[in-house]
């Protein structure tokens, strides 16, 4: 057959491999499939020159990757896609493999392992496979062997099987056989509803031919599912055109002469089909195992070690028996791959195998389904939690015992997954609130305490840093804080949202985390924390950047506190602040931001997303003039122009003769607004009207860090006011809900509702409130969403709304005085506010030129 | 015996060309050179492209002899050159102000 062909370039004689030295070691691998070669491959990494190795497969070619075959049935792989170790691995490696090889049995006494080369297209894991009767027998002697024969498909005992027109589902040979005999049926019929069979229905579904999937027992999926789950799976399969019996047991095939007419079932019906194939489960391959003497039990019994009762005989895989357990899973087998490999090698005499806990994830007929531990209660009191919404097919359900997660089924989302399995492996204790398990925390912070997590896992997702790499800074290079931490590793340098991880290792290794008092100040270069640092500010009078520094920092002037400490002052006295240009930001210096190639980009204000065409008019005038080389729209409903040579900024703004957008700054930002109420069917409240009186009010307000608003006309939240910094959300009877300390950046977390009122002038009033109070208690650089997490809605509702520290009138007065202090930076176009704000590199010439010869 | 050294005096202009605390770019024989004006009075001259990313230095910020590139916030002293990053240093020229400008010396050896 054409498939045939396709895989020659990985079929072999026999004499794949490289001439043997005779000093080393020589180990014999039997079985050449996932876990034989994934145990040589672990061999090699950690002792590449301490065996001679010899392989046998039964399969005529290289390890493949079995798990891999569904695919290749359904045709969405070339079988030569799924080749881990094609032929030219094992050259490279100089391991010689017998492919297209039975071993038969090991002769302990001789110390040789007997091969008996197999006809083609025999059936490679029958019990009586035909053997190629001219080929002769193959010894290999030995001083260790590794068994590794896998399992071969169950089949039930029912009449007819075996013969024309019924197959069984392992191999890449099985592949090509349903593949070719399904070109001429109609009807297929797969039996057994587990895992396989149902990807074996949907490799059949893809050659066109009618499938149908018969269950003995009560549902599909027993081993993985619940049969509620299992009842949800089935209907989502038979959606997709495949039909399901469940309790249905097979007795006979019947045929008229060699066709497959029909199959009869136990309760005496039947059902017309043109094909068989039986999915039933496995069974381990021992043979080999037994005519060479060694302790079988279900499989081959092995020690922690992957031993077998003879010291120089181990086995790994499918066809081991550990501890009275046999698994039929990969993960299991890695886990026993590696011991072995330590093992065998003297790398780590220690090393034990103490058999593994089962979590899956899988993807059955694209259905996505992950699956571990128990899947129903077995004590009283476990604690079971489930969540349903069979119109997505989405079904959740935990078991939780002794506050860890005896079991998990999750169906349709599997989003929480990596952490349950993480947590499940683990014995992870489960947070109080369940459904973060389920759905994660509102929050978004990890569910996952670091002590849980083993050395490699990486904590610092921005620079990449393992947790071994931390552990490391603390206990090799002495860091006992999180800043020292960051310095030498850069973990949480980034975005910071691991800061916290990284912390609880630091405790785990330290016990209490030395208090480091810089860690609180509000810039580095004063040793003030906040509040502390406004109070002296206030009591002192001071107004400018470096008088701060002349009296609270000896004269030193720290570089990277400058833009902090210049915030702040704006934000006390906003308008009797004493501007220092040289501690502002680039950005502040000329109102625009700096890009990577010094050029500048430029968006102009655009009230809540509404401009016109006399606007749009200039702007095109304005970047055709300037040839800008991009005008793009923004992520904050405005329109960026970017690329702009500094010296060309006052014009640029000149003729836009539009306010600055504060694009550049950590101030008030924007206020993106939907159509609302006057045009979209759905809207309840005017948010264009408010979008615009906000940013009206509040743009150029400075803060410790970017605000950025929006306002919905209805909860469908087209703007995404759930997720700004603060949010006004229209809602049924005129009303307007506030939201504060959304984010949907680099971090994303849904706004907490301040409050409900009635009026645009009380969203105003309250989000004032609000900002002043951020501007006074926020830390430089820290988001509303990181402020909010750290104070808590309940504290600002009862400051903000209950006016409970009677601060209300106050804050509301400071936020007017702000409001009253702005003015557009932009016209700084007409007078700049020091010589050369916005010129270019100068030209200058040499004076004279001194010869001195020194 | 010492080999000649040919020094280029440029005098740049004023000192008030440049903001107290500020830096600025002049460009001298075809060389970006960055001149900054500390708050305390102190001259001090770089090149002015950042060995990181080519930043513009003299936009950076400035104190107690350090600036801060303004992409990556790189630092730099700005007396010897030496940077903050591991194998990362600037050119640095002698400058000095004179009568109210600024005097820049570029030696090449
Ligand atoms: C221009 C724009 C991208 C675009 O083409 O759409 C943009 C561009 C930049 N964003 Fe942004 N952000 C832009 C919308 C957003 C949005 C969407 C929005 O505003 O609704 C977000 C998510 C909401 C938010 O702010 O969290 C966003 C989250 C960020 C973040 C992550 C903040 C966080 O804490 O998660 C940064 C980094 C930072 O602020 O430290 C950032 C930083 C930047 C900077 C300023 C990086 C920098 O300092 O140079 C980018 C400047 C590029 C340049 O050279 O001009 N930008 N950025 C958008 C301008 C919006 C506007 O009209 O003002
Ligand atoms: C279609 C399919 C889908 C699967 N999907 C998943 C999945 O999504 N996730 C998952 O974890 N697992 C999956 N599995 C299971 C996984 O493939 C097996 O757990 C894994 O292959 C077992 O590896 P093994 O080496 O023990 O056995 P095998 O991979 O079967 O290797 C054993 C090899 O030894 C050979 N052999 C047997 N007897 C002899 C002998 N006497 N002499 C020489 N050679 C011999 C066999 O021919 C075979 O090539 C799937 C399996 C199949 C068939
Ligand atoms: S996401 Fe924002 S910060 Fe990142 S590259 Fe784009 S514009 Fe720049
Ligand atoms: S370019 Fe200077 S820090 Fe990156």
């Amino acid at each position: 057959m054409g498939f045939d062909s396709v895989l020659s370039d990985y079929r072999t004689n026999g004499n794949g491999g490289s001439e043997l030295s005779v000093v080393r070691k020589k180990l014999v691998v039997v079985g050449n499939g996932m876990a034989g070669a994934r145990v040589v491959e672990e061999i090699l990494q950690r002792a590449p020159e301490q065996f001679d190795i010899v392989m046998f497969g039964a399969e005529p070619y290289g390890n493949y990757n079995r798990i891999l075959l569904s695919n290749v049935l359904n045709g969405s792989q070339q079988a030569t896609d799924i080749f881990i170790n094609p032929l030219s691995w094992y050259r490279d490696n100089r391991i010689r493999l017998h492919a297209g090889v039975k071993v038969s049995h090991i002769d302990r006494r001789r110390r040789v392992v007997v091969g008996i080369p197999l006809k083609r297209d025999s059936l490679a894991y029958s019990a009586n496979a035909e053997s190629d009767d001219d080929a002769s027998v193959i010894e290999e002697p030995y001083d260790h062997v590794i068994i590794a024969t896998g399992s071969r498909p169950f089949v039930p005992p029912m009449e007819g099987f075996g013969a024309e027109g019924t197959f069984l589902f392992r191999t890449i040979d099985d592949c090509a056989r349903i593949a070719d005999f399904a070109k001429n049926c109609q009807r297929a019929t797969v039996i057994g509803g587990g895992l396989l069979g149902l990807e074996a229905a949907r490799g059949l579904l893809s050659h066109g031919v009618d499938v149908t999937v018969l269950e003995a027992g009560p549902q599909l999926m027993m081993a993985q599912l619940d049969p509620e789950a299992g009842d949800m799976l089935l209907k989502t399969i038979e959606a997709m055109g495949i039909h399901v019996r469940c309790n249905t047991i097979t007795t006979k095939i019947a045929r008229l002469g060699k066709r497959i007419t029909h199959l009869e079932f136990r309760d005496g019906s039947t059902l017309e089909t043109d094909m068989v194939v039986v999915s039933t489960g496995i069974r381990p391959i021992t043979e080999v195992a037994m005519l060479s003497g060694l302790n079988v039990n279900r499989a081959i019994v092995c020690d922690d070690q992957m031993r077998t009762n003879d010291p120089e005989i181990f086995a790994v895989g499918e066809c081991v028996e550990h501890r009275g357990q046999t698994y039929g899973l990969v993960d299991p087998i890695w886990e026993q791959a590696n011991v072995l490999a330590d093992i065998i090698t003297g790398t780590n005499p220690d090393a034990a195998y103490y058999g593994s806990k089962l979590g899956t994830k899988l993807k059955v007929m694209g259905v996505e389904l992950a699956s571990m531990g128990a899947t129903k209660p077995a004590n009283d009191d476990d604690e079971v939690v489930v969540y349903r919404e069979p119109a997505r097919g989405i079904y959740k359900k935990l078991i939780v015992r002794g506050g860890q997660i005896a079991g998990a089924i999750l169906l349709g989302d599997i989003e929480s997954a990596s952490t349950l399995t993480q947590m499940f492996l683990g014995n992870v204790a489960v947070p109080s609130r369940r459904a973060d398990l389920l759905f994660g925390t509102p929050s978004g912070v990890s569910l996952l305490k670091a002590s849980d997590l083993p050395d490699n896992a990486q904590i610092c997702n921005c620079n990449g840093v393992s947790k071994k790499q931390i552990v490391e800074a603390i206990e090799v290079k002495g860091c006992q804080t999180v800043s020292k931490i960051a310095a030498c590793t850069r973990a949480g340098s980034g975005c910071g949202s691991c800061k916290s991880l990284v912390a609880q290792i630091l405790e785990a290794c330290v016990g209490e985390v030395a208090y480091d008092p810089s860690e609180h100040y509000y810039v580095p270069g004063v040793p003030l924390e906040k509040s502390r640092l406004v109070s002296e500010i206030r009591n002192r009078g001071i107004k400018s950047v470096s008088e701060v520094f002349a009296q609270l920092a000896d004269g030193r002037e720290d570089p990277s506190s400058k833009v902090g400490l210049a915030s702040l002052l704006k934000t006390l006295w906003p308008d009797e602040y004493e501007d220092e240009r040289d501690a502002r930001f680039i950005n502040d210096r000329v109102h625009a931001n700096i890009q990577r190639d010094g050029t500048f980009s430029v968006v102009p204000r655009i009230y809540g997303g509404v401009t016109s065409a006399d606007e749009l008019m200039r702007i095109a005038q304005v970047a055709v003039k300037y040839n800008v080389p991009m005008v793009k729209l923004t992520g904050g409903q405005r329109i960026d122009l970017l690329g702009i040579r500094k010296n060309d900024l006052p014009n640029v703004w000149k003729e836009l003769g539009m306010p600055s957008g504060h694009a550049y700054t950590k101030a008030f930002r924007t206020c993106k607004s939907c159509v609302g109420t006057d045009f979209c069917r759905y809207g309840v409240g005017d948010s264009i009207d408010l979008a615009q009186k906000i940013e009206r009010r509040f743009q150029g307000v400075e803060s410790p860090h970017k605000m950025k608003l929006a306002t919905a006309g209805c909860p469908r939240n087209c703007s995404e006011a759930y997720v700004k910094d603060l949010g006004a959300v229209a809602i049924e009877g005129g009303k307007w809900e506030i939201y504060v300390g959304g984010a949907a950046g680099g971090s994303v977390r849904k706004g907490d509702l301040l409050c409900t009122v009635d009026t645009h002038d009380d969203v105003l009033l309250y989000m004032g409130r609000f900002m002043q109070y951020y501007r006074e208690h926020g830390k430089y650089l820290e988001r509303t969403y990181g402020f909010l997490e750290r104070v808590g809605i309940e504290t600002l509702r009862q400051i903000l709304v209950d006016d409970s520290l009677g601060i209300c009138a106050r804050l509301d007065a400071e936020i007017q005085r702000a409001v009253d202090a702005y003015h557009d930076p932009w016209q700084e176009a007409e007078i700049p506010a020091y010589p050369a704000q916005f010129s270019g590199p100068e030209l200058a010439y040499a004076l004279e030129v001194a010869e001195n010869n020194g | 015996m010492a080999k000649a050294a040919v020094t280029t005096t440029v005098n740049l202009g004023s000192v008030n060309a440049i903001p107290l605390g500020q830096g600025r770019c002049y460009v001298v024989a075809n060389q970006e050179i960055a001149v900054f004006r500390q708050r305390d009075g102190t001259l001090f001259a770089t090149q002015n492209r950042c060995p990181h990313r080519q930043g513009p230095l003299a936009e950076g910020l400035v104190g107690s002899g350090r600036v801060i590139c303004p992409l990556h916030a790189h630092q730099f002293n700005l007396q010897t050159g030496s940077g903050g990053e591991p194998e990362e240093c600037i050119r640095v020229y002698g400058v000095q102000e004179i009568a109210g400008n600024i005097i820049l010396n570029q030696s090449q050896f």
